[in-house]
């Protein structure tokens, strides 16, 4: 297993306040590296979920998993298999755009199937959706043409197929 | 409909709350009125951090969980270092603060201090209360989260306005927290595991840690050495857990431990971590080696098993619950060439007398003076090892001090909670004489309310413990020094406290028979020599 694996958490939370200060401040505190976190509401209302991103070795990931369970309002954490998962991210991007440039961009927004949400005399403002490699791959294409502003969600997850976190056992849950 | 303060102390009394120690202000005044009409014992300390610590004893005497109150602001944050230490040696507490007005939150007023922030990291729970109706089954939740797994203070803040509305009454009988269900049983697959790597084992050694005293999981544990024929060392905070006078019975080990306790870790090829953290200090004077040894790890919070050494079995759940399993299916080990090397490596502690105190003597004395169920509280630096080496803690006494934070000050106030908690148990507080005058205020509160309690101080004017780091590393001594120390005898006397000041060993017997035989608090001073050495 290489040191530094990338791992894709993904936790039900009580949605209260406070609880993102938590689960953040526990990160910053025990000195684990956070790639990216996203959240919001759920199915339940009373509960959100977190997607976060974080790199660590097999050490690193228990104890992240143990010390995250510890918290009162975390109800449940998984460590989402990337083969058995659908990872997506939202991404706004504002690029220059005048005229002798703009049918380029609108081909590869196309060629990406992402959408223009904003045209004004001097730039584009394009949404797009994807696995991380898709955005990458976008955000190099755009490069040339000069970029504005990026703003990105964070990698959001969920499981292929018919399972739900909730089937999982809470760490530690007898059987 | 009640108001919320009233409701609250409802609340308190409806847990089986009888002490609760605290300091009011401006904040928490709906609060205090409320308990000023109840029957709930309110013992004024004379700074929040004494709260704290009363409750820790407390709480560790009584096997209940401790309540402290402060008001908003810098109440809140003198409560901080005892939050801390509590939730560092897993005492439940639960502790009430006030808070500014709910509409004022967040505009830096008087008194407002983000509490609940600044405690987060060392709280197992806590609550900024938002909605007076949620107040009752927030309580609930708070004392079970604080006394259920591992143990730890929970926090509730409680805006000044929330406290003086009115809301329904009704405690409820039962706590449903999605996120929150403790291990209790242990796994029956790893129970078995476990036996089998104890089976094989030729030198297997059990390490009892502060879980064993917190769980009260004793007869357990001593069941489990019987029948199994495994001896047991101890950490600090496992001071307690197995009784000192039992042929199994090796010793305290850790980076302040007994060197043949720690040699004996080195030559075990299993350990049964019982309740044990194996914090830095533990295993720091032994060099625990997961890789020369194999390793039962027991312990309620799973996130301590693995995270300083690997473990071949970890086993989760309450002490007392797992090892009832395995006391039903282990095997006698012949153990008798193990416990033979074993008792040929302890040493006999010998006592020289020089023109000072020999504070380790003093505690000698004292520990063979103490009844049967004396609770010695240690404060934090030399005295704290004097006391732990050599206090003999016979089944039925008691050992406590401040063992993940190291919290000077902690000895006075946390014996006062304990005198509280066990009125008709002895109670003796050691500490040096920076700690003492860390805490020196909680004399008003020991007068005040007549704490029989017998104070033990090591003068050697210095902070000792730092001063012996210096000289050891630096080559450097007397940088540091308590100058101006008062006289604590007359200091006591001025709160009406009385004390004796003692010079050399001759007069320790008589001093302390003096100390145990006042009924109410007592001061023996002994001047000690600052070169005095911990181990
Ligand atoms: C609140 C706090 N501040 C500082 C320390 C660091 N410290 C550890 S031991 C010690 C010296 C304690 O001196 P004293 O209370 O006189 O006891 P002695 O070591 O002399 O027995 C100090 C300053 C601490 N543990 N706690």
């Amino acid at each position: 297993m290489s040191v530094n694996n990338r791992h894709v958490l993904s936790v039900l939370v009580e949605n209260q306040a406070g609880v993102l200060s938590r689960v953040s401040g526990l990160f910053s505190r025990r000195g684990y590296n956070i790639d990216s976190l996203s959240v919001g509401v759920t199915e339940d209302p009373a509960i959100s979920r977190m997607t976060i991103v974080v790199k660590g070795d097999r050490y690193i990931l228990e104890q992240i998993k143990k010390q995250l369970n510890k918290l009162i309002d975390v109800i449940k954490v998984i460590d989402l298999d990337k083969d058995k998962s659908v990872f997506r991210e939202l991404m706004l991007i504002k690029v220059n755009a005048r005229e002798n440039s703009r049918a380029s961009i609108i081909e590869i927004v196309d060629i990406f199937r992402a959408s223009v949400v904003d045209v004004s005399n001097e730039t584009l403002t394009v949404e797009m959706t994807g696995d991380e490699d898709k955005i990458e791959a976008f955000i190099s294409l755009m490069k040339p043409y000069g970029i504005r502003e990026i703003v990105r969600t964070g990698l959001t997850a969920l499981e292929r197929g018919s399972k739900e976190i909730k089937s999982y056992k809470k760490y530690g849950e007898e059987d | 409909m009640l108001k919320a303060a009233e409701a609250i102390v409802r609340f308190l009394v409806e847990e089986g709350v009888d002490t609760v120690f605290g300091y009011p202000g401006g904040y928490i005044v709906h609060v205090y009125e409320a308990l000023r009409k109840s029957d709930i014992r309110h013992i004024l300390v004379r700074q929040e951090s004494a709260a704290a610590h009363s409750a820790n004893g407390y709480a560790r005497v009584s096997g209940k969980t401790g309540v402290c109150i402060a008001t908003s602001g810098p109440g809140a944050t003198n409560l901080i270092t005892g939050i801390a230490t509590a939730y560092m040696d897993s005492i439940p507490l639960v502790v009430l603060t006030g808070q500014v007005p709910s509409s004022m939150i967040g505009r830096d007023v008087f008194q407002e201090a983000d509490i609940t922030g600044a405690t987060e990291s060392f709280t197992k729970h806590n609550y900024l209360v938002k909605d007076a109706s949620q107040l009752p089954r927030i309580f609930r939740e708070a004392f079970h989260i604080a006394s259920t797994g591992r143990p730890g203070p929970v926090l509730i803040d409680l805006p000044h306005d929330i406290q003086a509305e009115d809301i329904p009454c009704n405690y409820p009988e039962t706590v449903q927290i999605t996120g929150y269900k403790p291990t209790v049983k242990g796994h029956a697959g790893q129970i078995k595991r476990a036996l089998k790597a104890i089976a094989e084992s030729e030198r297997p050694l059990i390490l009892a840690g502060g879980g064993v005293n917190l769980s009260r999981a004793h007869a357990e544990l001593l069941t489990f050495s019987e029948k199994s024929g495994i001896p047991v060392v101890h950490t600090l905070m496992g001071k307690g857990a197995f009784p000192s006078n039992h042929a199994h019975y090796v010793g305290m080990i850790g980076t302040h431990g007994f060197s043949y306790a720690n040699e004996a870790v080195r030559m075990a090829d299993l350990m049964v971590f019982i309740g044990a953290r194996i914090a830095d200090r533990t295993a720091g004077g032994t060099q625990i080696l997961p890789e020369n040894m194999s390793i039962v790890h027991i312990d309620v919070d799973p996130a301590e098993i693995g995270k300083i050494v690997g473990t071949q079995v970890p086993l989760v759940g309450d002490l007392g619950q797992i090892l009832k399993k395995m006391n039903e299916k282990i095997k006698r080990k012949d153990t008798s060439a193990w416990l033979e090397t074993l008792g040929t490596m302890k040493t006999e502690e010998t006592y020289k007398t020089g023109s000072l105190v020999n504070p380790k003597k003093a505690i000698r004395v004292l520990s063979g003076k103490l009844n049967d169920t004396a609770i010695m509280v240690a404060d934090v630096g030399q005295n704290q090892f004097w006391t732990a080496r050599h206090f003999d803690d016979l089944p039925g006494r008691k050992f406590m001090t401040s063992g993940g934070m190291g919290t000077m000050g902690y000895g006075i106030p946390a014996a006062v909670g304990a005198k509280i908690a066990a009125p008709e148990r002895q109670v003796v507080a050691v500490t040096g004489d920076g700690g003492f005058q860390m805490s020196i205020f909680e004399l008003g509160t020991i007068a005040a309310n007549n704490i029989d309690l017998k104070m033990v101080l090591f003068n050697n004017s210095h902070l000792g413990m730092v001063r012996e780091i210096q000289k050891r590393v630096f080559g450097q001594t007397g940088h540091i020094a308590l100058e101006k120390n008062p006289n604590f005898v007359m200091l006591a006397s001025a709160y009406g406290i009385k004390g004796v000041r003692v010079t050399s060993d001759d007069e320790l017997e008589a001093a302390f028979d003096q100390a145990l035989g006042h009924k109410g608090p007592f001061l023996v001073e002994c001047v000690v020599d600052p070169d005095e050495s911990t181990l």
